[in-house]
């Protein structure tokens, strides 16, 4: 059985996308993965499931976010640049549209426990968020660099009631935050895990894309009434596991019409071993139970990625986008750290917005495409910046 | 033809005792000296753990192993030359134990090409789902003449169970708790169920019982149950542990077999 989602792939009953994805999972998993993969189609496609959760992304998170037509950068570069501004949502990123969602979908499974993994935290938040909200117990792993680089974030986390699990194995990042809430999850089969991009064993990376696609379908409304059309050129989204990205792409997946263009990190540079940008320094194989594109030695070991932007230091991406990029449906850039803070600045003295470091990526895309004037250009400001002050302080003289 | 663990449980149906050992640990050319040490011993399979960068199943102690391992500098390529120079010295049946990623990098055909070459009798790759397996993997474990053994829990699906049971050889693998490896057995559940399963289902696969086996007592339980049982992160700290392997070794293995002789499979 194929479930013929759009017009440009289709994903099979064990979860592929052409060849990536899938769950590659140990049979101590497979109970609570089964149960999800059987049950999410059917819960939340439920129309009382849909109100409940369209209620929250209005009047809780603040959904429709606006579509702004950025005057100043679209001049810059001769093109016309909006911005989705999910960096205004309740929370201050798109995490909170999946968090919510899957939240909700938990309670309707009976589960009372919610466990996490989260880089920058700002999954973290939202999850730590939609739980106080919901009343489950939230669990959030996080890798013990990301701690000391996101410290905000872990303090709003433990004051919205959460119980933070330093990672302290591997490069303490999110990779390992995930293996740790992976082993959790195993020890503790009543949880549910709430992963928080498109990766995972089947069905998160479904279920987390079908939760950000409110993404996609706002923007084609919000421009039909901008521009008179619900197509743009071009959308722009940054990618470490790449949910916002999916988001953004979903609803313009085979049209032709539209290029996809996602944005890795390249961290210190693609030449060096600092990047994190999988697509273009990775290979097949799997990990955290998807097949997909990974970085990894000859001899299959994962590597740890570099990026400044803690949200896409991730050595794997979703294995949509590593089907979209084999068959050329999406384009796959990359941005430096530098090329990164340099957008950043630049949007925050253009416009008056101060970006997450990795919707900054997104940003500078700006500089590496050439645009004809009437080109209509999406960029998804995926999250806000408050998180990064000191690493943009760090660079502002 | 029948293989060597096929042979091991016609000949002893009960009390087998399976020691795992990471591959690279506690020093590069450890198997050398240990695989030698088990063959003297009383243990009766040897499983040999393919260290691993992410190993999201394991415990604390074989995931030190692993990282430890890996520092040294082992890789599957070592890892078969040093089989390859050990199979001679030993009667006993090898099994390699690693996850998906590193056979897929090495490249389907060629991993289980090179566990035939090096004398390799068994496989247990615990996040290979079974549909993939029979899709791409059955084909060269037949080819090679190799074992695959699957993981059955308390909590899998009876169907499941029999399925999984169906397209293992040599053993089965009993997973005793719902936990990672070597996790202190808070969520130990019943394994009777599937056991009488299993046995009723006239398949004539041998069961054996793994995670959070570490004692005698832990051992001849298991025993009592099935055909027997896999001791890992306690052999695992051990080795750690140990300052004389020649003498800890053998003592280790004898502590854990002599108390359950009195047992056998009914």
């Amino acid at each position: 059985m194929q479930t013929q989602l759009t017009k440009g792939y289709s994903i099979s009953e064990e979860g592929y996308y052409g060849n990536f994805g899938g769950a590659y999972i140990p049979e101590l998993l497979y109970n609570n993965v089964h149960e999800l993969a059987q049950n999410y189609l059917q819960i939340t496609q439920d129309p009382d499931f849909k109100k409940e959760l369209d209620l929250l992304l209005k009047d809780y998170v603040g959904r429709p976010s606006p579509l702004y037509f950025a005057k100043k950068l679209s001049k810059k570069y001769n093109a016309k640049i909006y911005l989705k501004r999910e960096d205004l949502n309740h929370t201050g990123s798109h995490k909170i549209n999946n968090a919510l969602g899957q939240a909700l979908l938990a309670k309707k499974l009976g589960k009372q426990k919610i466990i996490a993994e989260t880089g920058a935290g700002q999954h973290g938040v939202a999850t730590a968020t939609a739980c106080a909200l919901l009343g489950l117990d939230c669990t959030v792993f996080m890798g013990q660099v990301d701690i000391e680089r996101q410290a905000p974030n872990v303090s709003r986390m433990k004051m919205l009631g959460a119980k933070i699990i330093a990672a302290t194995s591997g490069t303490k990042t999110l990779k390992d935050a995930t293996n740790e809430a992976i082993r959790y999850w195993i020890n503790n089969n009543d949880s549910y895990y709430l992963i928080g991009s498109v990766v995972g064993p089947h069905p998160y990376p479904d279920l987390v894309t079908r939760f950000q696609a409110i993404i996609s379908e706002e923007i084609k409304e919000q421009l039909l009434i901008a521009e008179g059309k619900k197509d743009p050129d071009y959308v722009l989204a940054c990618i470490g596991g790449g949910s916002n990205a999916a988001g953004a792409f979903f609803n313009f997946i085979g049209n032709e019409k539209v290029k996809l263009i996602g944005i890795e990190a390249a961290g210190k540079g693609l030449h060096t071993d600092h990047t994190a940008a999988t697509l273009q320094k990775g290979s097949s194989g799997i990990i955290h139970g998807s097949k997909t594109f990974l970085m990894q030695t000859n001899d299959g070991q994962i590597t740890e990625p570099y990026s400044i932007s803690a949200g896409l230091d991730y050595p794997g991406i979703g294995p949509l986008h590593a089907h979209l990029h084999e068959t050329g449906q999406a384009t796959y850039l990359s941005a430096s750290d530098e090329e990164a803070i340099t957008a950043a600045f630049e949007l925050m003295q253009e416009e008056g917005i101060i970006p997450a470091l990795e919707s900054a990526h997104a940003f500078a895309a700006l500089k590496k495409i050439e645009f004809k004037s009437s080109d209509v250009v999406v960029i998804n400001l995926s999250g806000r910046g408050d998180k990064d002050l000191d690493t943009y302080l760090k660079h502002f003289n | 033809m029948k293989t060597r663990t096929e042979l091991l449980f016609e000949k002893q149906p009960g009390n087998n005792l399976s020691i795992f050992i990471t591959a690279g640990f506690p020093k590069k050319e450890s198997l050398l000296e240990i695989i030698p040490l088990l063959e003297n011993s009383d243990c009766d399979i040897i499983e040999i753990g393919i260290p691993f960068s992410d190993p999201s199943a394991d415990g604390p102690v074989i995931q030190q192993s692993s990282t430890l391992a890996l520092n040294n500098g082992m890789n599957l390529e070592l890892l078969f030359k040093q089989v390859k120079q050990v199979r001679p010295l030993t009667t006993k049946p090898i099994i390699l134990m690693g996850y998906l990623n590193s056979l897929l990098k090495f490249g389907i055909e060629a991993f289980y090409r090179s566990c035939h070459e090096a004398g390799v009798d068994g496989l247990i790759i615990p996040d290979l789902p079974l549909k993939e397996f029979k899709k791409e993997h059955e084909l060269y474990i037949k080819k090679y003449k190799l074992d695959f053994i699957f993981l059955i829990t308390p909590t899998t699906e009876n169907k499941r169970a029999l399925e999984l049971a169906t397209n293992s050889s040599g053993f089965v693998y009993l997973v005793s708790s719902n936990s990672t490896t070597g996790t202190e057995n808070k969520n130990r559940l019943d394994l009777s169920e599937k056991i009488i399963l299993l046995k009723k289902s006239g398949l004539k696969i041998p069961l054996l019982i793994g995670f959070g086996i570490s004692t005698a007592s832990d051992f001849t339980k298991a025993c009592e149950q099935a055909n027997g049982a896999i001791i890992g992160s306690a052999f695992i700290q051990l080795v750690k542990n140990s300052t004389n392997l020649q003498k800890d070794i053998p003592q280790f293995i004898q502590t854990i077999k002599t108390k359950s002789y009195d047992h056998s499979i009914n």
